[in-house]
C-alpha cells in the first residue's frame, strides 16, 4: 500500500527515526525549558553542556573504565556541579539587569568551552563504544530497529516525565514556581530561593549531559556536537511556548516526527522545515503553542 | 618645445624601461602564501591548523632563507561557507598583497575561489577541494588541482567494488557541489561497468543524524549503499549504519572519501574492511613515514591526511617556480609549474597537465582489522597501485576551454 507513492512500510520505519531524534529535541528542550520557563534565564551554554556530558562519559570510560551505566549518573552531577558553578559565580551577577546579559555571557561561554575542546581533541570526533546489553536489535519486518534506539525513546519519556510531574505536581516543583513569581514573598517565608534557583540551573545543566551521555554511542562525541543541536532546542522551545515544560516536550517528539516525515518527501528541506514551523508558529501564535502570554 | 617634448619622451621610456625590470621581481619584495581551510568545522582534522604546519615545513625544507627569498605564510578561516571564503580570497589579494592560496577544501569554497584567483591574475594550489570540475567546465590558467579529486575516487573505488560484485548502488549525497560532482563521477564509473542505480538521496550539509536516509537506503535492497560525503558526515554515517545492522543484513558501504583521520574517528572495529582510494598515505615509503613522525611531533601526535601531503608538496613546487621564473605573478607562476616536472618527498615524480590537474599514482586502500594494527594511525592495507595514467580523468573528456582539440 503506497500513501503519497511512499510505501507505507517504509514510512512507518521514517515516522519511527523521526520518533526517536524526537526524544533527544525533547529531552534537551526539557533542560532548556527549566532553565528558561523558571528561571528567565536564556542559557545558550546548553548546546557546550550536551557536549561536555558526551565528553567526561568518553573520559571517564578511557580513564576510569567507568561504562556506560554508571556515566548516567555520574556525568549529570558532575556537567551539573559545573553548571552550580557558573551560576554562582557569573549569572547570578546578572539577574538584575535584562536578560540579553545573560545570553550574552552564555553564549561566550559556550564558544569558550567549544574552543577549548576542540583545541585538545580536533573535530573529527571520538568513538564511543555502545554498551553491550544494547547492541543489536529487533528486525520489525518494516525496518531493523536498534535496541539503543528503543532505549533512547524510554529514557526519555521516563526523565521528561519524572520532570513534568515534579514540577508541576510536587511542593518541591511548587516553591520553584512560586520563587519565580514572587521571590521576595517566597524568601520571606523562609525559602532560600537563591539556593533553589542555583540548584534548579544545576539540573537543567544535568539534563542536558544527560542527553550528552545518551548521544554518544550513536553521534559522534565531537565538539561540533552542542552547536550543531542547539539552535534546533531553542526553535523547539520557542514553538512549544518558552517557560511551558509541557510545550516543550510534546514540541520535540512533535517536531522529531515532521523532520522524519521530511526526510521522506524533501530530504533537501530538513534542516529548515524546523525554522518555517517556528515563523509560522510566532506569526499566528507569538508566545508559542503552550505557553502563555506573560 | 621640441625640447621638452623629446625630455619628456626619454622620461617616458626610462619610466617604462624600469617598470618592466620591475616585474621580473618578487611583488612587496615578499612571497605570501595563504592557506584557507575550514579551522573549526567538521573538515578540520583533515586540513585545519595540519595544513598550515605543512606549508611552513615546506618552506623550511625550499631553503628559502638560505636562498635570500623571504616568504610569509597566513591562516585563515573559511568555516566551509563560500562566502565567507570569498570574502577572505578577496581581502587578501586586495588588501594583505598575497600572491597564492592554497588547500581550501569545500568543493563550492574551492569553485568561487578559482574564479576570484582568475580575475586578480594570482595562483590558486588546491589540495582539499575534491570536485573535478576544478580541471574541467570550471578550468583556469591560475588553478592547479593537486592530490585528489572526484573522478580519481570514482575510478579507484567504484570500478574496484563493481568488479568485485557490487553492481547494484544506492548514493547517500552531500547535498552541495561536492556531493553533487562525487554522486555524478561514480555513476558514471558504475553504469560504464555494468552496474546500476538503484536510486539516491541528498542530505543537508552538515548532517548529524543519517538514520532515515540509511533506511531509505535499506529499503531499496542495493548492495552498495555509496557514501558521496567526507568528515564528520561520513563518520557519523558509517557508525550509524552499523547500529542499524546494514552491513549484516547483507548490504555494503563504500565510502567514496575517505581520510585516516575519518578512521582513526570512527575506530578500527566498525571501520574496519572499508575499502577507498587515497593518493598518498605516511606509511608508503621512509620520505613519506619521515614527514609523518616530523608532523607528529609538532601536531601533538596527529598524523597528516593526504590533503596536508599535498598542501606541503604544492607549496615546495610553488617555490620552485617562483624561483625559475624569477616573479611571483601568479599566472606566470603557474605556467612555470606546468612546465617543470615535479619532484617531492612525498608523491615522487609527477607532472601537471595542461587542465591544471597534477598526475600521481592512487592507491585502493583497505582498513586493518584492529588485530591487524601496530598502533595509532596504522590503519591502511594498500590493496592495488593505479598508475598515474590511469588515475585521472583523461585531459580530452573534461571539457576544459585551456585543452586544444
Amino acid at each position: 500500500m503506497d500513501i503519497f507513492g511512499i510505501p507505507s512500510q517504509a514510512l512507518f520505519g521514517q515516522l519511527l527515526i523521526g520518533l526517536i531524534n524526537g526524544s533527544f529535541y525533547a529531552l534537551l528542550s526539557l533542560g532548556l525549558a527549566v532553565i528558561f520557563g523558571l528561571l528567565n534565564i536564556i542559557n545558550f551554554t546548553h548546546g557546550a553542556q550536551y557536549m561536555m556530558g558526551a565528553f567526561v562519559a568518553y573520559l571517564l570510560l578511557n580513564k576510569l573504565g567507568l561504562g556506560y551505566w554508571p556515566a548516567l549518573v555520574v556525568v549529570p552531577l558532575v556537567v551539573g556541579a559545573s553548571g552550580v558553578l557558573i551560576e554562582r559565580l557569573m549569572l547570578a551577577r546578572l539577574y538584575k539587569l535584562d536578560h540579553l546579559y545573560g545570553l550574552l555571557l552564555t553564549f561566550g561561554l559556550a564558544l569558550i568551552i567549544q574552543g577549548l575542546f576542540r583545541n585538545e581533541y580536533g573535530s573529527s570526533g571520538l568513538p564511543y563504544n555502545m554498551p553491550e546489553q544494547l547492541r543489536g536489535g529487533q528486525n520489525l519486518g518494516f525496518m531493523f530497529l536498534p535496541n539503543y534506539r528503543v532505549w533512547v525513546i524510554v529514557a526519555s519519556v521516563v526523565v521528561c516525565f519524572g520532570t513534568w510531574f515534579i514540577i508541576e505536581k510536587t511542593k518541591l516543583g511548587a516553591y520553584l514556581r512560586a520563587a519565580t513569581e514572587n521571590p521576595a514573598l517566597v524568601q520571606a517565608f523562609g525559602i532560600n530561593v537563591p539556593r533553589m534557583i542555583t540548584l534548579t540551573y544545576g539540573f537543567g545543566v544535568g539534563l542536558a549531559a544527560l542527553a550528552g551521555v545518551m548521544a554518544a554511542p550513536i553521534y559522534q562525541v565531537s565538539p561540533q556536537m552542542g552547536a550543531d543541536l542547539i539552535i534546533v532546542v531553542f526553535a523547539v522551545v520557542v514553538i512549544g511556548g518558552m517557560g511551558s515544560i509541557l510545550g516543550a516536550i510534546l514540541t520535540g517528539f512533535g517536531l522529531g516526527l515532521i523532520e522524519g516525515l521530511t526526510k521522506v518527501f524533501y530530504p533537501e528541506a530538513s534542516n529548515t522545515v524546523i525554522f518555517i514551523i517556528m515563523a509560522i508558529v510566532l506569526l499566528i501564535r507569538p508566545a508559542g503553542l503552550f505557553g502563555t502570554q506573560k | 618645445m621640441k625640447m621638452k617634448l623629446l625630455s619628456r619622451l626619454v622620461a617616458a621610456g626610462f619610466g617604462l624601461v624600469t617598470a618592466a625590470a620591475a616585474q621580473a621581481q618578487i611583488s612587496d619584495g615578499v612571497i605570501k602564501i595563504g592557506i584557507l581551510n575550514d579551522q573549526s568545522g567538521l573538515y578540520a582534522d583533515i586540513a585545519g591548523p595540519g595544513s598550515t604546519l605543512a606549508a611552513k615545513m615546506a618552506v623550511e625544507d625550499f631553503g628559502a632563507a638560505k636562498k635570500g627569498m623571504k616568504v610569509e605564510v597566513i591562516a585563515g578561516d573559511h568555516q566551509n561557507k563560500p562566502d565567507i571564503g570569498s570574502n577572505i580570497a578577496r581581502t587578501w589579494y586586495d588588501v594583505d598583497k598575497v600572491d597564492a592560496i592554497f588547500d581550501v577544501p569545500t568543493s563550492s569554497v574551492a569553485l568561487a575561489v578559482s574564479q576570484i584567483t582568475r580575475e586578480k591574475g594570482k595562483a590558486f594550489l588546491v589540495s582539499g577541494a575534491a570536485t573535478s570540475d576544478l580541471t574541467g567546465k570550471a578550468c583556469s590558467p591560475n588553478t592547479i588541482h593537486w592530490t585528489y579529486d572526484t573522478w580519481m575516487l570514482a575510478n579507484g573505488t567504484g570500478s574496484a567494488i563493481v568488479k568485485t560484485g557490487g553492481d547494484s548502488w544506492f548514493f547517500i549525497t552531500a547535498d552541495y557541489a561536492f556531493g553533487h560532482a562525487l554522486e555524478r563521477d561514480t555513476e558514471a564509473v558504475v553504469l560504464k561497468s555494468g552496474g546500476k542505480v538503484l536510486g539516491k538521496v541528498r542530505h543537508p550539509f552538515p548532517g548529524t543524524d543519517f538514520s532515515s536516509f540509511l533506511l531509505q537506503a535499506q529499503a531499496s535492497k542495493a548492495k552498495i549503499i555509496g557514501l558521496a560525503n567526507a568528515g564528520g558526515d561520513t563518520i557519523n554515517s558509517i557508525k550509524q549504519a552499523a547500529e542499524f545492522g546494514i552491513v549484516k543484513g547483507g548490504q555494503n558501504l563504500a565510502g567514496l572519501l575517505v581520510f585516516i583521520t575519518d578512521i582513526h574517528g570512527i575506530g578500527l572495529q566498525t571501520a574496519q574492511g572499508l575499502i577507498f582510494t587515497e593518493s598518498w598515505y605516511w606509511d608508503l615509503n621512509d620520505a613519506s613515514r619521515a614527514f609523518a613522525k616530523r608532523f607528529a611531533a609538532a601536531s601533538g601526535g596527529k598524523y597528516p591526511s593526504m590533503v596536508v601531503a599535498g598542501v606541503y608538496s604544492s607549496v615546495l613546487h610553488y617555490l620552485k617556480a617562483v624561483e625559475a621564473a624569477k616573479t611571483d605573478d601568479g599566472t606566470k607562476v603557474i605556467a612555470q609549474m606546468k612546465a617543470m616536472p615535479t619532484d617531492d618527498p612525498l608523491f615522487g615524480k609527477g607532472t601537471i597537465r595542461a587542465d591544471g590537474r597534477k598526475i600521481h599514482p592512487a592507491y585502493l586502500v583497505e582498513v586493518k582489522k584492529p588485530s591487524e594494527s601496530k598502533g595509532p594511525y596504522d590503519y591502511y592495507k594498500i590493496r592495488a597501485t593505479i598508475p598515474a595514467e590511469q588515475a585521472f580523468r583523461p585531459m580530452d573528456q573534461g571539457d576544459c576551454p585551456l585543452v586544444k582539440k
